[in-house]
């Protein structure tokens, strides 16, 4: 069981409110990525469940008991760190023993569990050596490994795959999702990464200021950002705001069109000239300026033959635009 | 940074050093050669420095007539036992002021550190006076707790650097794991923290091994270290430098082989945990 339910959470450091009051629930079974730019409180949000962070008011229950004022140990929560944070005077086996031996566990069964992690994760081989003597990849499977032994309730993760190099870091994304999928345990999830939260996520938690933003699918936030912040910040490429007349068309104060709802239509309404390409093969990526002065990011295909300082012309899907008002709320 | 030395200045600086490391060194030399001589030898001027008349009779003599191995033993059990007490105080302590900072810590770091800075005979009178009235006059505990108190300024201080140096993540992640407090500084703290723990002990089992106001003062015979051993050849009947230097050479001896093979951390202790 895993259910996580934040009621009116608060947490100041000093005069600071980090975060001003939230309302959050996590299901059972449920991958929640918490979302947002950096110092938005995601961190301090997932420390707080944790309970490495004292709440300032507020209660955070865990399976439907109030778990506000328990330590970090009595919450039946695991954690994977930024940093691994691994013994590095322990072996492999030893790091991963190390909670089940806190908890007071037979020897032998605790040897069994560690082989059965190590399985899992594939770190069999590497079982008698120290941290230190492991890559960053290894290093993480041994953090996920210490967490997984002892069959929390749910798995805390703190941006752990920042310090992986890009390569890495997708095999590491997909192996934590098919983890997910084979234990059904509720991980919480923190990045600043948008697309870890877009291809992790069953439900998506974005942060701004230590406020909530918006909580939905991926799918959910993409399609109907509730606000610009979320608009803006799902989706890559950016998505693109236009203000003034071309907003004013739509009767509002701003217009959003993500990059891959824009159309290269001879005669389209916009004209422009294309400035940076960026060619992916799959796809290209263009900037275009508008002659009307804006900039524009366009999704094109891989094949589309446009260089710098073409003359091109642009329709945006209509069924595809997202309004916003003065206060950047979306408009039905 | 490493910068491209002229041969020239190295020969220079080496030379420097060379000439600093024998001044620092010279008296203690000058000790060990005079512990060689006869008494007319060791006083005769102008100072011999080869032509004295060697002889190893003042070692025999400062054997026979002296307990050389109870007050080697006293302190050794002084040395070690006070820094070990020291310890064990020293290391809850950093670990609070490392990892749970209060508003004060470093106002109570610093005024830790102030306390060093008094003379320590301004607390000889009424130190003296409570150690004669509770019955800790000349006895091993008495000087254990006395030295103790004495380094334990020093102790925190150096396990605090040492403590810093260690990613707070590492403990919070034992917490996760289920450690208490007691497992967090058992399992995870001290291990880490053991080349900076070992460096402290070596450090101070040498401060309290050469400490002589507090041990000659609050002992008489009983608890008496080293230190005593070589302040009771400064005997009445006048000085007798060669035996004198002789009881010395004894008394440094065991620290001295000590330190030659500890040299590596406590280079490392010295410099307060800055060189990683």
């Amino acid at each position: 069981m895993g259910k996580i339910q934040l009621t009116q959470v608060r947490k100041s450091f000093g005069e600071v409110d980090v975060i001003p009051g939230i309302d959050l629930d996590i299901e059972d079974g449920e991958f929640v990525v918490f979302v947002g730019p950096s110092g938005c409180g995601k961190s301090t949000l997932l420390r707080l469940i944790a309970g490495l962070e004292d709440t300032t008011s507020g209660t955070i229950a865990i399976d439907g008991k109030d778990a506000t004022n328990l330590p970090p140990a009595k919450r039946g929560l695991a954690m994977v760190f930024q940093s691994y944070a691994l013994y590095p005077h322990m072996t492999v086996r030893k790091n991963i023993a190390f909670p089940l031996k806190m908890a007071g566990m037979s020897e032998t069964e605790q040897a069994a569990r560690v082989e059965r992690a190590a399985k899992v994760l594939n770190l069999t081989s590497y079982l008698d050596r120290r941290p230190g003597q492991l890559s960053g990849g290894q290093r993480q499977r041994v953090a996920i490994g210490r967490a997984i032994v002892r069959e929390p309730s749910a798995f805390l993760f703190d941006e752990p795959l920042s310090n992986l190099d890009a390569a890495l870091r997708v095999g590491m994304r997909q192996e934590i999702t098919e983890l997910h999928q084979s234990l059904k345990t509720t991980m919480i999830y923190v990045t600043h990464d948008q697309v870890e939260a877009m291809t992790m996520a069953d439900k998506i938690v974005v942060l701004n200021a230590g406020r909530v933003e918006q909580v939905g699918s991926p799918l959910d936030l993409y399609h109907h950002p509730r606000n610009l912040f979320v608009a803006g910040f799902i989706g890559s490429p950016k998505m693109n705001f236009l203000e003034g007349a071309k907003a004013a068309q739509h009767g509002a104060s701003t217009v959003g069109i993500r990059p891959e709802h824009i159309d290269i239509v001879e005669g389209g309404p916009w004209q422009g000239s294309v400035g940076l390409t960026e060619h992916l093969g799959s796809d290209t990526f263009l900037k275009v300026t508008l002659d009307t002065g804006e900039v524009v990011n366009v999704r094109a295909n891989g094949e589309v033959g446009l260089h710098h300082g073409d003359r091109i012309a642009l329709a945006p899907q209509a069924a595809k635009i997202h309004r916003f008002d003065a206060d950047g709320k979306a408009l039905a | 940074m490493a910068r491209a030395a002229s041969p020239r200045r190295r020969l220079l600086t080496t030379l420097a050093a060379w000439g600093v490391a024998l001044v620092i060194f010279f008296p203690v030399l000058w000790m060990i050669l005079t512990s060689f001589k006869t008494e007319a030898s060791a006083v005769a001027m102008p100072p011999q420095f080869l032509s004295a008349d060697w002889t190893t009779e003042n070692y025999v003599e400062v054997w026979q007539r002296s307990d050389y191995p109870r007050f080697f033993w006293n302190s050794v059990v002084i040395s070690v036992g006070s820094t070990l007490l020291g310890l064990a105080i020293a290391i809850p302590a950093a670990w609070s002021m490392a990892f749970v900072p209060g508003k004060r810590t470093k106002d109570l770091l610093m005024w830790m550190l102030s306390t060093k800075m008094m003379p320590a005979v301004a607390v000889l009178i009424p130190l003296y006076l409570v150690f004669q009235r509770i019955g800790l006059f000349d006895t091993k505990i008495g000087l254990i707790l006395a030295l103790m108190l004495m380094n334990l300024p020093i102790i925190i201080w150096m396990l605090y650097t040492y403590f810093k140096e260690i990613p707070g993540e590492i403990l919070e992640a034992a917490r996760m794991d289920g450690a208490s407090l007691w497992n967090e500084i058992v399992y995870v703290l001290t291990p880490m923290a053991l080349p900076g723990i070992a460096s402290t002990m070596l450090l101070n089992i040498i401060l309290a091994w050469n400490e002589a106001f507090w041990t000659i003062t609050l002992t008489t015979t009983k608890a008496a270290p080293l230190s005593a051993f070589i302040a009771s050849f400064s005997a009445p009947q006048g000085l007798f430098y060669a035996k004198l230097s002789a009881a010395s050479a004894m008394a440094i001896l065991p620290i001295l082989i000590l330190g030659w093979f500890s040299q590596k951390q406590l280079v490392r202790g010295l410099t307060f945990g800055a060189v990683k």
